[in-house]
């Protein structure tokens, strides 16, 4: 029973660490070694697959996460809604040690190197967001591609809501 | 009461196979000059690779001030004075007439011509011009430019090169950029830079063969400095944030630039020689889009310290800073005409984003165009006419104007969006 039990940890093990060893070999070893040795072992696999699946319920929560924020005609303030799903993406930063690019964006009315300022400064306010609520600065890179890179060529104003955002990558 | 005079002939310029630009006029002036423009002589072996007296034409046709008599009703085709008979010309209504003729030598070519006060009965002017036989182009534009010249007072910026950009839609959000030079009427395209990261702000320092843009090549915008005829290219910026729109200064010792380096976008003055910056503006709200004074002196830009984008000026010396536009809710890009007494800007009022031409005595504002979502001017350098960016049937095209609004034209892109079109200063 004991040593059943032994082998399926040592199998969890092996996979957390993707060594990809025979998991007779890891059996044999624990059994040799004493029950003290599996005992660490068991409890490091445990701790191991642990990280393993926050990581990985991260990287699911972050995949499910609103990652582009939009932004009012020559406006930079961010809505209610956007400072919601900011919140949702900073909860997953904290437990991460990932870098940000914040690319911001504006829609095609007015002058080009006016919309290149205007694309810094909405990236500037969710960089901002960020690090007020504790995203070290460091982790933070933003850079504005004005208007030169529109989602939706078209002139309505529905396109140029799209085109007015923020994506964090 | 202006009547417009709409030409539908889309007057394609016998441009190479893949020129992307070519030229619809859309409204000239209401009592354009009549010309006639005999076809140049030909004293080589075979026929011309070029139609330099068509180039001439339509060089002239395209400032929207002539009106170039048919080839078909010409009476006769004289090629020098001798051969000329005025009552020919009076029967067309025809106030001037150029005749010439191209002459080989070794390995260039020269075009003799002369032109004609058909009323007067009177020859106004005689004179060559040569050019490499691969030019011919090159002849016929000067030849237009002597002969404008004559006629109008005016220099004749036939002889010009454009900078422009073209984007080509790859997928949602991504394009393939070009960088491209032209002839001013489209023809002799060459590609100066492709990539899928965007090309901004070429401009043209006043040697006629610097330029300046705005690359993001790095993934980052950065300010690159290039020159055409060696094809040297330099990168001048690098700094964190914005690295954008240059200027030239009006002697190319320095370039104006927009730095955020120091927290908000501001001016910023780069010496060339040694690379030193000096900061122009200091204020948290945007200063972008320096343009010089004449005199070099002070920098018109745009800011919307005031709430929304307007113009103003500064003076260098003392850094003094003064509001110059009130009219309107949009004011931006401003490029002072080259004899200093007006500023182009682009401009929203009630309606849509126009061309607009501020007349810095008076403070008024008159509207040039009435396409839609106009920006990027760039003025020719004799001050006749500009070029500008605009959208028409859902792309981006290239689109001019003459300053007195009075002549407009559209030079559409057959692939993709063309914009930022910069016109070169005099060449020679």
């Amino acid at each position: 029973m004991k040593t059943k039990k032994i082998q399926l940890l040592s199998v969890i093990f092996a996979f957390a660490f993707m060594v990809g060893c025979a998991s007779n070999d890891a059996d044999d070893s624990a059994v040799n070694t004493g029950d003290a040795a599996a005992q660490d072992a068991a409890e490091q696999a445990a701790a191991n697959k642990a990280a393993a699946d926050a990581a990985a319920a991260a990287a699911a929560a972050a995949a499910n996460l609103t990652s582009v924020f939009y932004f009012d005609f020559d406006q930079a303030t961010l809505s209610a809604d956007t400072r919601a799903e900011l919140d949702a993406q900073i909860a997953v930063l904290k437990n991460a040690n990932t870098k940000v690019r914040l690319e911001g964006h504006a829609d095609e009315r007015g002058t080009r190197e006016y919309n290149m300022a205007l694309g810094e400064r909405r990236a500037n306010a969710v960089a901002n967001y960020l690090i007020i609520n504790g995203i070290e600065r460091y982790r933070v890179e933003t850079v504005s591609y004005g208007e030169e890179r529109p989602i939706n060529s078209a002139s309505t104003d529905a396109a140029w809501a799209e085109n007015r955002r923020v994506e964090l990558k | 009461m202006r009547v417009f005079l709409f030409i539908v002939v889309a007057l394609v310029l016998s441009s190479p196979v893949n020129a992307e630009l070519t030229i619809e006029i859309t409204q000239g002036v209401d009592n354009p000059t009549s010309i006639a423009i005999v076809p140049f002589g030909w004293q080589g072996s075979g026929i011309p690779k070029e139609d330099v007296s068509g180039i001439v034409q339509a060089d002239l046709f395209r400032t929207g001030q002539f009106a170039p008599v048919d080839r078909d009703d010409m009476l006769s085709s004289p090629q020098q004075q001798s051969e000329v008979y005025y009552r020919d010309w009076r029967a067309l209504g025809v106030d001037y007439l150029l005749v010439g003729r191209l002459i080989p030598s070794e390995n260039h070519m020269v075009a003799q011509f002369e032109l004609f006060d058909v009323y007067a009965e009177k020859r106004i002017l005689t004179g060559s011009q040569s050019g490499a036989i691969s030019d011919l182009r090159g002849v016929a534009h000067g030849v237009s430019d002597r002969v404008y010249e004559k006629i109008t007072g005016i220099r004749g910026a036939f002889s010009t090169r454009i900078l422009y950009v073209s984007a080509v839609k790859q997928a949602a959000g991504q394009f393939k950029f070009r960088l491209l030079q032209a002839d001013v009427d489209g023809a002799g395209e060459e590609v100066i830079l492709e990539q899928s990261q965007p090309i901004l702000t070429p401009s043209w320092a006043p040697d006629g063969e610097t330029i300046a843009y705005v690359s993001f090549e790095t993934t980052r915008p950065a300010i690159f400095m290039h020159n055409l005829r060696t094809g040297v290219r330099q990168q001048l910026t690098n700094f964190k944030g914005l690295n954008g729109a240059p200027a030239w200064s009006p002697d190319g010792r320095q370039l104006a630039m927009v730095l955020s380096k120091d927290g908000s976008p501001d001016i910023y003055v780069m010496d060339i020689a040694t690379r030193q910056l000096k900061r122009v503006t200091r204020h948290f709200a945007i200063d972008t889009e320096p343009s010089w004074m004449p005199d070099g002196k002070s920098i018109i830009y745009t800011s919307d310290r005031g709430g929304r984008p307007q113009i103003y000026q500064v003076t260098l010396a003392t850094g003094y800073e003064e509001r110059l536009t009130f009219e309107g809710s949009y004011n931006a890009r401003a490029r002072v005409v080259p004899d200093g007494s007006g500023i182009i800007i682009v401009h929203k009022g009630t309606g849509d984003y126009h061309i607009a031409l501020l007349n810095i005595d008076k403070g008024s504002i008159e509207v040039l165009t009435e396409t839609a979502l106009d920006e990027s001017p760039s003025i020719s350098p004799n001050g006749a006419m500009l070029l500008y960016a605009t959208k028409y049937q859902g792309k981006g095209i290239l689109a001019a104007v003459s300053l007195d609004g009075g002549v407009k034209f559209r030079l559409p892109s057959r692939f993709g969006d063309v914009r930022e079109p910069a016109w070169s200063p005099f060449l020679r």
